[in-house]
């Protein structure tokens, strides 16, 4: 059926469970209801369009249409993803961290991001779709998530230059998301803005001390910044003309500002960053320009970027079992809270009505 | 019961310090209240958020349809009189 309204949705337990879409359901799919709904659809789009082209925020019991609602599942979802698979790369360093304050500071972070997968995974569900079928599509390899994760860390240095970089160009992505349209969304971001400067902050706290190290630790970390430097860029997303949905999800106030837009913001502060210690940046056509005040930078690989996302990056196969490898293992942890949730309420004796 | 799919849904409400009201800071799921509680704990009070943690199951809240909006809050519009700055008072009389 093309009009999202006549379909029927399946909700979740929120309190912000939406009832209009039921009563379209109950009406009946009789023909001439059809052609009034169509009609009211049409309205209602054109309503909405400029609800939120006004700056209104869309909360989960309103209208809206079924396009925006199937572009937020997805964009917050797989969002949700990365965030939970963007733990693997780095907790692979937590035995090996090198001090122990560096140890706390490192399961903190990835504890941090275990709570962005929950922030956001919640947000998603306010729009109708379960946890479970989230978790399902990523465990699964039906669902994507940021193509940045699917590249080694290989010493030391990178999680610092993970922190500076893929949280750094994170972070400029999410600071646009605070003001999205769609609530539940935009609270998420607020909340998780707050935590993540830490994260960018203690990365490049990581990569500092090996700069000013010996000289083989300075070469250890401009190595990692050669390595995961293209890829950092390339997580903005393709070009703003190679960019399809872009223009809608702008339209709608989903996005604030173009895969382009944010790319530059961040490779203008990041020159800083790495000039700041002496860090060269892999990039021979690297150059400012002083009429854009604005750095010019070279073509990115996309064939690479395509290739990682269809999934033949380094490590596309090894992060799907990892994560599978984890959810099974932690089946008998959920198995023993819902029994112990069971035994405690048999033990309880009834309560009444207030 | 093999999984998580039955767990319900709560509302996390936190209490940034005394003296300030409880505020809706999100959701999660969980078997049961004890540990909706201890997950709210780790999940949204890492950082000195809060002082006291509501967990509400989420199925216990009623909450206004977007249809009623206009029913139930478009009234309050033309009862301007309800708000102090409606009246005129000279500037003479002072605060007040």
């Amino acid at each position: 059926m093309p009009n999202g309204l006549i379909q029927e949705q399946k909700y979740g337990r929120n309190p912000d469970h939406d009832i209009s879409h039921e009563r379209f359901v109950n009406v009946g799919v009789n023909c001439g209801i059809y052609i009034e709904l169509m009609a009211n659809a049409v309205d209602l789009t054109t309503t909405f369009d400029s609800y939120v082209a006004a700056e209104n925020r869309v909360e989960p019991k309103q209208w809206m249409p079924e396009k925006y609602r199937k572009t937020l599942v997805r964009q917050i979802s797989q969002h949700a993803h990365s965030e939970v698979v963007g733990m693997l790369p780095e907790a692979n360093w937590i035995t090996r961290a090198p001090s122990l304050r560096a140890k706390l500071i490192l399961i903190a972070k990835v504890q941090d991001e275990g709570g962005h997968g929950l922030y956001l995974y919640s947000a998603a569900e306010t729009l109708g779709t379960s946890r479970e079928t989230m978790v399902g599509d990523l465990l699964s390899g039906k669902a994507k998530y940021s193509s940045i994760f699917n590249y080694p860390s290989l010493t030391w240095a990178d999680v610092g230059v993970i922190g500076w970089l893929v949280d750094g160009a994170a972070i400029a992505n999410q600071v646009m998301l605070c003001r999205t349209s769609y609530g539940p969304y935009s609270r998420a971001m607020v909340r998780i803005c707050k935590e993540e400067s830490f994260h960018q902050r203690q990365g490049y706290e990581i990569v500092m001390k090996l700069a000013r190290g010996t000289s083989d630790q300075k070469a250890m970390v401009q190595d990692a910044l050669n390595r995961w430097w293209w890829p950092s860029i390339m997580m903005f997303g393709p070009t703003d003309d190679n960019s399809p949905n872009s223009e809608q999800s702008m339209k709608w106030r989903i996005k604030r500002k173009s895969n382009d837009q944010l790319r530059q913001e961040f490779i203008d502060k990041t020159v800083v960053h790495a000039e700041f210690l002496d860090l060269s940046i892999p990039d021979e056509d690297l150059k400012w320009n002083d009429s854009r005040q604005s750095y010019d930078y070279g073509e990115i690989n996309w064939d690479e970027f395509y290739r990682v996302i269809q999934g033949d990056g380094p490590c596309n196969r090894q992060r799907l079992i990892a994560r599978n490898k984890a959810h099974d293992e932690g089946r008998w942890v959920r198995e023993a809270a819902t029994a112990f949730a069971a035994k405690q309420a048999a033990k309880k004796p009834a309560k009444q009505a207030p | 019961m093999s999984d998580t799919s039955n767990w319900p849904l709560w509302e996390v409400f936190v209490r940034s310090k005394n003296g300030l009201a409880h505020k809706h800071a999100g959701s999660l799921h969980a078997p049961d209240a004890d540990m909706a509680l201890k997950n709210a704990r780790d999940v949204y009070t890492r950082r000195s958020e809060g002082v006291s943690l509501w967990v509400v199951p989420s199925e216990a809240i009623t909450a206004s349809s977007p249809d009623e909006k206009d029913l139930l809050f478009t009234p309050a519009d033309d009862k301007v009189y309800r708000h102090p700055t409606f009246y005129d008072i000279p500037d003479e009389v002072g605060h007040m």
